[in-house]
């Protein structure tokens, strides 16, 4: 057996293989993003995203998609694969093995890594070539960015372990998390202007991880007095760690209480 | 030396007793096939063994380690072969079997391994592509990469063709012969005869036999039926002295028998009675 941090290297390039030879993961947890920027992209790219600003909705966009690659990425990717992997035998035939079982996760956060850092270039390369979006502009801008997608990586990895004990295989686990993820796309200011929303909606997104994830990326993406445009008149970095930070302890209190390697009544 | 030693083994389901005041010994180096009808408790017994299921009673001793307390160093002794898993689809052989040797501490080589299972045509196959009877060898095949002392293997051959069934128990009687103490469960009595050198019987989560196959419900001992033919006719006699019966009738006819058998109850026909009587 080898050191440590050897498996954890050996189980991410076997999980990182395996994962995107599988067609559906990386239609819906990869590609995704980038389907929809592209589609986006050419229908309203080129609009102004409030009249009379020269910000366009493409750039508006790229915030909230950047976002939902975390999600897609960590959430919905563990939320599926992990109870498929309940169902299918992986979790026992590891669990069988001398493979310390930590070893699993960090796979699995390999994984999911990957998937977003592929999905940020991917998005921010064809949005800068195509539709003209623009980088952030200052190192501090940057380090927010990394911040946030490190902080975003993590909590949303932990929540998609702690929502893979609700579904019972694969099948229930996507028809339970893929409409959920809809339903905050739409609510967290991704598909439409968070500030255009009703108040009830605003105030149900407000509790969870992905509308402070896109209000961070639209504060590392749009200019500094757009946070005009923003309900509190702010890009609330502060908050908006507080609250991702709040999650991951919540994810993994659940993951902690809440874990199974075996399925149901096979303790 | 046992490799495995329980003593009163009760686990409950709902209340349920699965299994009830169960004792099983498995001396290092033999095989020993667990018989029993679907819900005796044959696998519930097993995979406490394994280290997978918590039990609610009695003592257990798997290569001197209590399995509700696994630790890493008893896994790498350890070999599972749990019954039909549909995981690594999308590895090929070769990377799944490469991959699992790296949890051990001493391993077989990856390609021996897969020589050993008899995959090296189907070695950079995806296992999504093997059949019944290859998926089942590459878990035995995850089952040894890491030299288990003790291999457990839960329904093995279940759906295969009578061709893999032969395969398979080569295979096992391969690893038999390198010492690999071997602890099976089974619906095939032909499997418990042919690698077993103790088979042990559990009904409604009770054993009711443990004994070698050739003794299991007395049938090295019970009458035999001698069977031939005279004037065209079928002709069946049960004795428990065929030898005797048959020179008496050789003297008899004058000569060659027509059509004889000796036929023995099959290990099939003794566990079907054992489990009869129990029922009743």
């Amino acid at each position: 057996m080898k050191n440590y941090a050897a498996l954890c290297a050996d189980r991410a390039r076997f999980e990182l293989r395996t994962t995107l030879r599988d067609r559906g993961t990386v239609m819906f947890s990869v590609l995704l993003p980038i389907f929809l920027l592209v589609i986006f992209g050419s229908v309203f790219g080129k609009g102004s995203i409030y009249a009379g600003s020269n910000v366009t909705f493409a750039q508006y966009m790229v915030a909230g998609l950047l976002a939902s690659g975390l999600i897609y990425g960590a959430f919905q990717q563990l939320a599926i694969a992990i109870p498929e992997e309940r169902s299918n035998g992986t979790l026992k035939r590891l669990v069988g093995t001398p493979m310390p079982k930590s070893v699993y996760f960090v796979g699995k956060l390999a994984v999911s890594a990957f998937i977003y850092i592929f999905q940020a270039i991917a998005l921010l390369g064809l949005g800068h070539l195509f539709y003209n979006i623009h980088m952030p502009v200052s190192a501090h801008l940057w380090l927010i960015f990394i911040g946030v997608s490190i902080l975003g990586l993590i909590s949303s990895a932990l929540l998609g372990v702690a929502f893979s004990s609700l579904a019972k295989d694969g099948k229930s686990a996507s028809a339970l998390a893929a409409p959920l993820v809809l339903f905050f796309q739409f609510t967290s200011g991704v598909f439409f202007v968070y500030a255009s929303l009703p108040t009830w909606m605003q105030d149900i997104a407000a509790v969870f991880p992905l509308k402070w994830l896109a209000q961070s990326m639209r504060g590392v993406f749009l200019p500094a007095n757009f946070s005009s445009h923003e309900v509190a008149q702010s890009f609330e970095f502060g908050r908006g760690f507080l609250i991702l930070a709040a999650w991951s302890i919540v994810a993994s209190a659940l993951c902690w209480r809440t874990f199974r390697w075996l399925g149901k009544g096979r303790d | 030396m046992k490799a495995v030693e329980v003593r009163g083994l009760i686990r409950q389901y709902g209340g349920k007793p699965a299994v009830h005041d169960l004792d099983l010994d498995v001396a290092a180096g033999e095989c020993v096939a667990i018989l029993g009808p679907n819900g005796a408790g044959k696998s519930t017994t097993i995979e406490i063994l394994e280290g997978y299921r918590h039990r609610d009673g009695g003592s257990v001793n798997v290569l001197g380690v209590d399995p509700a307390q696994p630790n890493r160093a008893w896994r790498n002794r350890i070999g599972i072969v749990a019954q039909s898993s549909d995981d690594l689809r999308d590895a090929t052989v070769r990377e799944a079997i490469h991959h699992f040797s790296r949890f051990y501490r001493q391993t077989r080589g990856v390609e021996e391994t897969i020589d050993l299972v008899g995959l090296t045509e189907k070695a950079s196959s995806r296992v999504s592509t093997l059949s019944g009877g290859q998926r089942r060898r590459l878990d035995v095949g995850l089952g040894v990469v890491g030299r288990p002392e003790l291999l457990f293997l839960d329904e093995p051959t279940t759906g295969f063709d009578p061709e893999a069934r032969q395969q398979f128990w080569q295979l096992i009687e391969q690893l038999k012969s390198e010492g690999v103490t071997v602890l099976l469960t089974t619906h095939y009595l032909e499997e418990a005869d042919t690698l077993a050198d103790r088979v042990v019987v559990i009904a409604r989560g009770v054993k009711v036999a443990d004994t070698t196959p050739r003794e299991l419900g007395h049938r090295n001992e019970a009458t035999v039926s001698v069977h031939w033919l005279e004037n065209g006719a079928a002709r069946e006699e049960r004795t428990s002295t065929p030898t005797a019966f048959v020179a008496g009738l050789a003297d008899r006819i004058g000569g060659e028998i027509p059509g004889l058998e000796i036929r023995r109850t099959t290990l099939e026909q003794a566990y079907l009675e054992l489990l009869d009587e129990e029922t009743q």
